[in-house]
């Protein structure tokens, strides 16, 4: 299934985190220009793959969105544009959206959409994850990577940007690693810690 | 305090949990400790197959609301950075998952093993009172080795500049090395690396005296958790003064914090 849906740990407000992974999408300018229009029907978290190197990391900006938004702490407009900002370890919003936000340019797209099933705000029956799989595969112009997996996600990621984005560059952590994997590993964990760490 | 793990959260929980382990997931959470200041849990993070410590500050009624409020968040805080910065200078310590420090909780890695405490006690537990080992090979022992681990690791907090604030050997978890491990490995109950943990009094500090303290605090801990093994707290020192460059002048000013300390008791 092209559509990953996860029933997050101590979810607040019965949250389900659908994930899609796009290559070759055609259609970000136009996805960027209804969200900077704040076209509610594209209230999704539009996340350019370079800058992620798991599906543990996006999960961790999920949870930390709806967490955020359960206990009415949300730093931006609705609990998707927070994602973005919970993927940042720090508070500047633009950016958030600058680095880890669509671009007119992104090829390889991932789709975030939390869906509350048991939200005091969202009465009601909400869409099953079936139907937020229509709609996003109709809202998207791209190769749909099926299944999604973490691998997928590992293969499009820019080292160098989340280096960079997670000021991991030089840090004494990861001097005296001389195996590969745990390097890898080591990195993931800092900039997991990062993220946590945004706002304090 | 620590809480049978086996019977807490099967039944009704004895305390009202934090509203965060109030959601759904896998399986309920297990009271593992209760604190003066926290509880701490052990539950899952984002999926079932990762564990994790939720450390949580309940409300103190006694005190004002607003100003409770305040305290938990900057305490949370404080300890949370500690962390940050321990990890990106390489110092074992549980990675941070999450925190929501006005809600009063963060959620750690769980670190797998025992506390050092529990090492150790059942280490000597199982030996006899008068130790036999000859002296050329006291220095070879498992015992021996744990300590200058702990030496290390300790050298490694100091040199970021943390000092812990509450070394105790309930605050260092021996987390038990992975297949494939070598060196150091002999199969005993010593075995593992140490990770320090709970960083709710540590501060920043860089001074000579602030260090000595907290080696005095964790030697003075030793002599009163593990009688038997205050001997061997020279190997910890021996270990500690070879990591950093002012280690050597911590060692001395230890001796000068030992004789305060001695008259002190002596007043008192
Ligand atoms: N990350 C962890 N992984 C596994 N076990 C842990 C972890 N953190 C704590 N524990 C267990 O829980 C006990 C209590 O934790 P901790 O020392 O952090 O809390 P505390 O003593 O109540 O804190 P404080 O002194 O700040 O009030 C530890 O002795 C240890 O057995
Ligand atoms: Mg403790």
């Amino acid at each position: 299934m092209a559509l990953k849906t996860t029933a997050l740990e101590n979810r607040p407000w019965g949250a389900l985190v659908h994930l899609a992974l796009f290559h070759d999408v055609t259609n970000s300018a136009f996805l960027h220009s209804q969200l900077l229009a704040k076209n509610p029907d594209y209230e999704y978290a539009f996340i350019d793959a370079s800058s992620i190197f798991s599906e543990h990391q996006l999960l961790s900006a999920a949870y930390r969105a709806i967490n955020a938004a359960a206990t009415s702490a949300l730093q931006t407009p609705n609990v998707h544009s927070e994602v973005i900002l919970s993927l940042s370890p720090n508070n500047n919003i633009a950016d958030a959206y600058r680095r880890w936000g669509i671009s007119p340019r992104t090829k390889s797209l991932i789709v975030l959409k939390i869906i509350f099933h048991d939200s005091p705000s969202v009465p009601g029956p909400q869409p099953s994850a079936a139907e937020v799989w229509s709609t996003i595969s109709q809202l998207v112009s791209g190769t749909p990577v099926d299944p999604f997996s973490d691998a997928a996600v590992r293969k499009e990621t820019n080292w160098a940007a989340v280096r960079k984005y997670y000021k991991l560059n030089g840090v004494a952590a990861l001097q005296n690693i001389a195996d590969d994997a745990a390097r890898q590993c080591q990195m993931e964990r800092l900039a997991l810690m990062g993220m946590a760490l945004r706002g304090l | 305090m620590t809480v049978n793990p086996t019977t807490a959260g099967a039944s009704e929980p004895q305390f009202p949990l934090p509203s965060i382990l109030t959601n759904p997931a896998s399986a309920p959470p297990l009271l593992i400790a209760q604190g003066a200041e926290g509880r701490l849990y052990k539950t899952t993070y984002l999926v079932p197959e990762l564990a994790c410590a939720v450390k949580y500050r309940p409300p103190k009624p006694y005190r004002h609301p607003l100003l409770d409020a305040r305290l938990t968040k900057a305490r949370l805080s404080s300890e949370a950075k500690v962390l940050d910065r321990c990890a990106r200078d390489g110092v074992p310590v549980p990675a941070l998952y999450a925190i929501d420090a006005a809600a009063g909780w963060m959620a750690l890695e769980w670190i797998e093993g025992a506390p050092v405490r529990q090492g150790i006690n059942e280490w000597l537990g199982a030996r006899p009172e008068t130790d036999t080992t000859p002296d050329e090979q006291v220095d070879q022992t498992p015992l021996v080795d744990l300590m200058r681990r702990i030496g290390t690791v300790m050298g490694a907090l100091h040199r970021t500049g943390v000092v812990h604030g509450d070394l105790t050997t309930s605050n260092m978890m021996l987390r038990p090395w992975k297949d494939g491990h070598t060196g150091g490995g002999n199969g005993t109950v010593l075995d593992g690396d140490v990770v320090l943990i709970d960083f709710g009094l540590a501060t920043q500090s860089q001074s000579d005296e602030d260090r000595a303290v907290d080696l005095y605090v964790l030697e003075r801990a030793f002599a009163s958790t593990h009688p038997r093994a205050e001997a061997h707290f020279e190997y910890v020192l021996e270990a500690y003064g070879k990591t950093f460059k002012k280690a050597p002048s911590v060692l001395v000013k230890l001796a000068d914090v030992r004789m305060r300390g001695r008259k002190r008791s002596m007043l008192g």
